[in-house]
């Protein structure tokens, strides 16, 4: 008998444009002891589906329309508030996708562990604190003893998400919901979590549901897999049947959207836009600390024309380098040679003059562009400040960005809230792109997107990249997806260069221990 | 922590300094003395009296004197009060006051906090629009006009409560504390509503709920810390503006605090009563914006460990 068995559930959302159905009739098994993924692109309701189980959506603007959800041998969907929070947090707990801002900040990491270990099973507080120290230990925290103690802020991400999946745990519940845990995360510590969650799974037979945008997250994971799409259940098979013999052309999508493959090699031989010599970046950690070294003699060459990866982990200095290059932030020493003056030393005029060469595009679209400013002024802006257009040609030449970039023309007025993450990163490449630069610092810019809409943005960049004469620095976290833009690839650790060489040499021949560790991180890699 | 405070104290000094400086010219330049009046004095008599205040001396002399008078602690002699120095008319003046600058402030954390989380709890429902509208009467309506009509309905109307006076008859202190706390309690109200909003929107918050909280638990116990965070921060420059406001109340309920004898002192070109109450008022404002600063800090972890390391 299932552990949980989701029928025909339909779940409205009450809007001021009139009512949406987000979840359309799905359903879906849990077994115990398995681990069930839904998979979909954000919007497909799948996350929705699953809070709606908890009682944990906001009543109204949603409603649950029809539908039953039996667990345990009772319908989760006809509980009272007061019934359903006695199953929440006891029998069936919750890990949540961004670990950041999951935790109270205010609370120590013990006082918020206990918390559901006090509340449902009145334990004394001496109790539940033994309990938690045992749980941290099992999911891999160094020295509980100290850290228990400790602020969410003074943890990394991954050991965040391992307070959290110790707190899912805390009350051994039956049914484990992990709603995109690993998607705020380097692939590396990505892969430690997903490691730890089966293993935790394995051992107490549980039940989980894992919700992801993702399909090759859950390859390794997954004993069934469930497909939505706009609110619909459009495939339902094991791994097995998904991955090799995928029926419903969404999956299939899916599919096709893992970064798999390398870019065919370049033509002949470059001269070199950019030589970094010796590059060092270092940042003061107050009097007396030692600088903490983010970038640490660093040499190499871009060739023009040339895509180059930049690959490692959180704090392996990628991102310090990107800044450097554009002088985002200030250089400790060395040089960067730009077609042959030294970025370094510029000021005022002259920086001005190369900054319109050189763009960046970041991470996160949401934060990067100003909510106040309109797709038309975001763009116009820098066009008008470079004296590229004048007040008479400008709104030809933001149309034209508009068009290279794949927006409608239409949606020139509207502002970065009315657009999705993909249509806004568009934006944020039009808007890098409007001073006609040479070189580009592309930074995660496709880690806060889902798979689908990351393969498109990747595929905008390579085009773009061709049609513009574009020297770009790709900077990722992801192996797979630099394999998948770069000519050459660099892999960083604290701050150093540890291995170089094309896509190809290193998925197929890597000669340094950390880049055989990156390549073991991908996930799916036994797939692809 | 320790450091963070003396640096915050350190830098305190020249803002008092400013002060001190800018009164005391300004006060000079005001037209009239403090020994002008209708009636006249004699010349020999005024001249007297202006040698015995140092007010013969060229202004940069008396500034100096000042402010060496100043770093031993004393605030001079009052013109106006003969024989009484402005020390002793602080020390008599305040108790009064900080009695009621206190009372004030815990009227607007009580009932303004009280109001703002409970609004926010059912936004945009009449749990929320009641309180916040009373809010916006609050805000609007100036104290010279509040405090009259409180008398008027409690006090005369309903006789439930004393007109005027402090500490004579009990009750006398709730209309003057009510009076001057009721616009901070209704900015209080907004405040903590925007932040309560504002954190019960957060993903930290959901994870509470799936925790099986019951929300009264999730409200106190992971909301209320941050949400009240605006408002901690906010009790500095509130606690100036009780000061600058109670010299209404005083004047309307009767109460010998010091509001009044700062007012009178400005009519009477009373300098040193002036600069002696200036300073003393400038320093309390300083003290209390670092103390919440401080009390900011320890509610929030993440400042703390930056306050730490400053």
């Amino acid at each position: 008998m299932p552990l949980l068995s989701v029928r025909d559930l339909q779940v409205d959302f009450t809007t001021r444009n009139g009512r949406i159905t987000a979840v359309n009739g799905i359903g879906f098994d849990v077994e115990p002891g398995q681990i069930t993924a839904i998979i979909g692109e954000s919007g497909s309701g799948k996350s929705v589906a699953c809070y709606s189980l908890l009682g944990l959506l906001p009543t109204p603007p949603a409603s649950i329309e029809r539908g039953s959800a039996v667990f345990d041998g009772r319908d989760l969907l006809q509980m009272s508030e007061r019934e359903l929070r006695e199953i929440r947090g006891r029998d069936i707990a919750m890990i949540f996708q961004d670990p950041m801002t999951c935790l109270n900040p205010y609370m120590t990491v013990g006082n918020q562990l206990v918390e559901p270990l006090i509340y449902h099973r009145k334990v004394t507080r001496a109790q539940a604190r033994e309990r938690a120290l045992e749980l941290l230990a099992e999911v891999g925290l160094r020295d509980p003893q100290a850290t228990i103690d400790q602020y969410p802020h003074q943890f990394s991400g991954g050991m965040r998400q391992r307070v959290m999946i110790a707190m899912a745990l805390i009350n051994e519940p039956r049914l484990l919901i992990a709603d995109e845990p690993t998607t705020a995360l380097d692939v590396t510590i990505q892969a430690q979590i997903l490691e730890l969650i089966a293993e935790l799974q394995r051992k107490r037979n549980i039940g989980v549901i894992f919700i992801s945008h993702d399909l090759s997250v859950v390859a390794d994971i997954a004993d069934e897999i469930v497909v939505m799409e706009k609110g619909h259940v459009v495939e339902r098979g094991d791994r097995q049947a998904i991955f090799q013999a995928a029926e419903h052309p969404y999956t299939q999508k899916l599919l096709a959207a893992i970064p798999a493959g390398s870019k065919p090699p370049a033509d002949a031989a470059r001269e070199d836009l950019i030589q970094v010599r010796n590059l060092c970046t270092w940042f003061s950690q107050g009097r007396g600390a030692e600088p903490l070294r983010a970038v640490d003699d660093v040499s190499f060459t871009v060739q023009r024309g040339e895509v180059l990866g930049l690959v490692g982990e959180s704090g392996s200095g990628k991102s310090t380098i990107g800044r450097s290059l554009l002088r985002l932030v200030p250089v400790t020493s060395g040089e960067v040679l730009f077609d042959g003056t030294d970025v370094t030393g510029l000021a005022g005029a002259g920086l001005k003059q190369m900054r319109r060469r050189m763009q960046m595009i970041f991470q996160d679209p949401y934060a990067s562009l100003n909510p106040r400013m309109s797709v038309y002024d975001t763009l116009a802006e820098p066009l008008l400040l470079h004296g590229i257009a004048t007040r008479k040609t400008v709104e030809q030449g933001v149309l034209q960005l508009m068009d290279d970039v794949g927006l409608a023309r239409a949606f020139v007025r509207k502002y970065p809230h009315e657009f999705s993450g993909g249509q806004r990163q568009r934006i944020a490449i039009g808007r890098a792109l409007a001073t006609r630069p040479e070189f580009v610092v592309a930074d995660e810019p496709v880690s806060a997107l889902d798979v689908t809409i990351q393969a498109q943005i990747l595929e905008l960049m390579l085009e773009l990249g061709r049609e513009y004469g574009l020297t770009m620095l790709f900077v990722s976290h992801d192996l797979a997806v630099v394999r998948h833009i770069a000519d050459r690839i660099l892999v960083l650790y604290k701050g150093r260069v540890v291995e170089q060489g094309t896509g190809d040499a290193l998925f197929n021949a890597p000669k340094e221990d950390y880049t055989r560790q990156l390549l073991q991180a991908i996930p799916g890699r036994g797939l692809l | 922590m320790w450091r963070f405070i003396a640096g915050r104290l350190l830098q305190a000094i020249p803002v008092i300094l400013a002060v001190i400086t800018v009164t005391f010219f300004l006060v000079r330049v005001a037209p009239g003395g403090p020994f002008d009046s209708e009636k006249a004095v004699i010349p020999e008599v005024k001249a007297a009296l202006e040698a015995q205040y140092r007010l013969d001396l060229p202004l940069g002399q008396q500034y100096f004197a000042y402010l060496q008078d100043l770093a031993r602690g004393e605030l001079g002699p009052s013109f106006k009060y003969p024989g009484r120095s402005v020390n002793e008319l602080i020390a008599a003046g305040l108790p009064a006051t900080a009695e009621l600058g206190a009372y004030a402030l815990l009227v607007a954390v009580v009932l303004g906090g009280l109001a703002g989380v409970v609004a926010s709890l059912k936004p945009n429902s009449a749990q929320d629009y009641i309180p916040m509208s009373v809010a916006m009467i609050g805000i609007c309506m100036p104290t010279f006009l509040l405090g009259p009509l409180l008398v008027l309905l409690f006090g005369i109307h309903l006789e439930w409560l004393p007109v005027a006076g402090w500490g004579d008859i009990p009750g006398d202190k709730i209309l003057p504390s009510l009076t001057l706390g009721a616009a901070y309690a209704a900015y209080i109200a907004r405040l903590s509503r925007a932040g309560m909003l504002e954190v019960m929107s957060q993903d930290y918050i959901r994870t509470a709920r799936a925790k099986g909280l019951p929300e009264w638990q999730v409200v106190t116990r992971h909301a209320l810390r941050g949400g009240l965070i605006p408002v901690v921060a906010f009790l500095g420059p509130a606690f100036a503006g009780l000061l600058a406001g109670s010299f209404v109340v005083e004047t309307i309920f009767q109460i010998p605090g010091l509001g009044r004898f700062y007012v009178q002192a400005a009519f009477n070109r009373d300098y040193t009563m002036i600069l002696g109450t200036t300073v003393f008022l400038s320093t309390l404002i300083v003290l209390f914006n670092l103390l919440s600063d401080i009390l900011a800090a320890w509610l929030n972890p993440r400042l703390r460990a930056q306050y730490g390391e400053a």
